[in-house]
């Protein structure tokens, strides 16, 4: 007990001291900009910068790919814009109070800045590619070895492979077994497969070292791309029952008949669904990210007003953010879960067969 | 603001990635690891059940062997029950058997004894009276050899002939 009061007062020491020193570097500027901070973290970047060593930045500088109308594709590593200050080939950052903060932007002759076709890899792009060879090497050799022992009866799975049927288990009989109900198997392996792409980007954005720390579950473009995912699966395979539901629900004729009263109601929940999926993801990751930043610039605003203020800062915020890194991390598992529930819940609703229909009655 | 705008090329790369991990995953993946882990559940559940069936069988057959001993038990000692009496029976026969032989050939040994001891009392009789005659014979021819005493006994005779008739006479009168 005491050795490790030990610790977490030297842990305590190291950070003060290290903290103390990155306001020292801080302070060549004017004052901390908690916002830009944020934006920074939060924000889509044409390069992964991962630390400072020195003078020195170490980041991974990624292929920016343009598509403009006037002057056709251009292709470049990041690390140009890098070295002139942020523009390349007539490409500009644009302003951060826009909406592409930071985006580039291609100069018009006339002066005004138009947004090309941008197919960069970003840092957000990479870090998806990353989680999707991690979900990519978690599964597959799991899969090979219930090809390879499929048919015997008497192979033990490794450690490893029951753990992976475990946590494949969890999800299809605790989410998508009860709630889409017979016909579970078509939509399974999607509900799967955002279940743990969801919780493998929430994961590797906990991570503060460069495969991981980045939200991309806190995008709106990513949460968008998987409701969009949940959408299509609940609408394209929507049985009769469900469409004669929407268009021809079960109330009063006259909430139907000359002005389609319910019908329109219905309709507007195809779309509200998804979409509340998609902000909810993005605003609880978003939230969450927010307030560890805000927690950890406490830190340096804390040390703009002294030592003995940064201090006692410190202590609260490294307090704070070990209580909020445990929340994030049960956050990740929850808004995985609630995003493959909900999309469950609607598939199942999109799947009432008449017999169903007729108990419900 | 810039945070909720949607961005074209992070949909690609999103496309992609998901894309490619659905691809993959839901073809070589999950169905295969579902798939397993049912066949393998069920397989449990099948044995399971086997091995409760067998387990119901062992129990019966146990009930059966059980029964069949004790029948078994039970036509045992009715055997035995049944030999003892028989024995008992035999015995008792051979016994009762043994004492009538027994007791005939007494009976034969008893009159055969008889017999001889009736043939020899016979010819024993038969000797003496005879011996008897013999003797009477020469006592006679002794005491009578000479006059006097043949006349002597004549008297003697008569006398006694006489007294018996008196004496009948006396109880006739």
């Amino acid at each position: 007990m005491r050795r490790s009061l030990d610790i977490i007062a030297m842990l305590f020491a190291g950070l003060i001291f290290c903290s103390s020193s990155l306001h020292a570097n801080e302070k060549e500027g004017e004052g901390v900009n908690v916002q830009h901070i944020i934006f920074e973290h939060m924000l889509d970047s044409y390069t992964w910068h991962i630390t400072k060593v020195g003078d020195k930045d170490i980041a991974v500088y990624l292929p920016v790919i343009l598509y403009s109308k006037t002057s056709g594709w251009h292709v470049f590593s990041s690390r140009r814009l890098h070295e002139n200050g942020g523009s390349y080939e007539g490409f500009y950052p644009a302003p951060e109070d826009s909406a592409h903060a930071y985006k580039l932007m291609e100069k018009m002759p006339d002066g005004s800045l138009v947004r090309p076709i941008d197919l960069s890899l970003t840092k957000m792009g990479l870090a998806l590619l990353i989680n999707g060879a991690i979900l990519l090497l978690l599964f597959l050799p799991a899969a090979r070895w219930y090809r390879r022992h499929g048919s015997d009866r008497n192979a033990t799975p490794t450690k490893y492979v029951s753990f992976v049927e475990s946590i494949v288990e969890m999800v299809e009989d605790g989410i998508i077994k009860p709630c889409i109900g017979e016909n579970y198997r078509k939509f399974s392996p999607y509900l799967l497969t955002a279940f743990f792409f969801i919780f493998t980007c929430n994961l590797m954005s906990l991570l503060p070292i460069f495969p991981g720390g980045v939200g991309v579950t806190a995008n709106m473009s990513i949460t968008l791309f998987l409701a969009l995912c949940t959408f299509l699966m609940v609408n394209i395979f929507g049985s009769k029952e469900y469409w004669k539901e929407i268009l021809w629900p079960d109330v009063p004729t006259w909430l139907k008949a000359p002005v389609p009263l319910m019908p329109m109601i219905e309709l507007l929940g195809i779309f509200t669904k998804p979409i509340a999926l998609m902000i909810r993801l993005f605003a609880n990751m978003l939230g969450g990210h927010m307030a560890m930043l805000v927690l950890t610039t406490l830190i340096f605003i804390g040390f703009s007003a002294g030592m003995v203020m940064g201090s006692s800062m410190t202590f609260l915020s490294v307090l704070f953010n070990i209580f909020m890194y445990g929340l994030e991390l049960l956050v990740a598992y929850i808004q995985a879960y609630v995003f493959t529930l909900l999309s469950a819940v609607f598939i199942g609703s999109a799947q009432i067969h008449h017999h169903k229909a007729k108990e419900e009655k | 603001m810039s945070l909720l705008v949607p961005d074209s090329g992070l949909l690609f790369w999103m496309l992609i990635s998901f894309g490619v991990v659905f691809f993959i995953l839901a073809k070589f993946a999950f169905p295969v690891i579902t798939k397993s882990v049912e066949e393998r559940k069920n397989y449990v559940e099948t044995s399971l059940n086997s091995a409760r069936e067998a387990k119901e069988t062992l129990a019966r057959v146990e009930e059966d062997t059980k029964a069949i001993i004790a029948e078994a038990n039970k036509e045992q000692g009715r055997v035995l029950n049944e030999a003892a009496s028989q024995r008992e029976k035999i015995i008792a026969a051979a016994k009762d058997e043994a004492s009538e032989q027994a007791r005939k050939t007494l009976e034969d040994a008893r009159e055969q004894i008889q017999r001889e001891k009736d043939e020899a009392m016979l010819s024993v009789r038969r000797e003496m009276a005879s011996l008897s005659c013999d003797i009477a014979e020469k006592v006679l021819r002794e005491k009578l050899s000479d006059q006097q005493s043949q006349m002597a006994l004549i008297d003697k005779m008569l006398e006694e002939v006489v007294r018996e008739t008196g004496a009948q006479g006396g109880a006739l009168s």
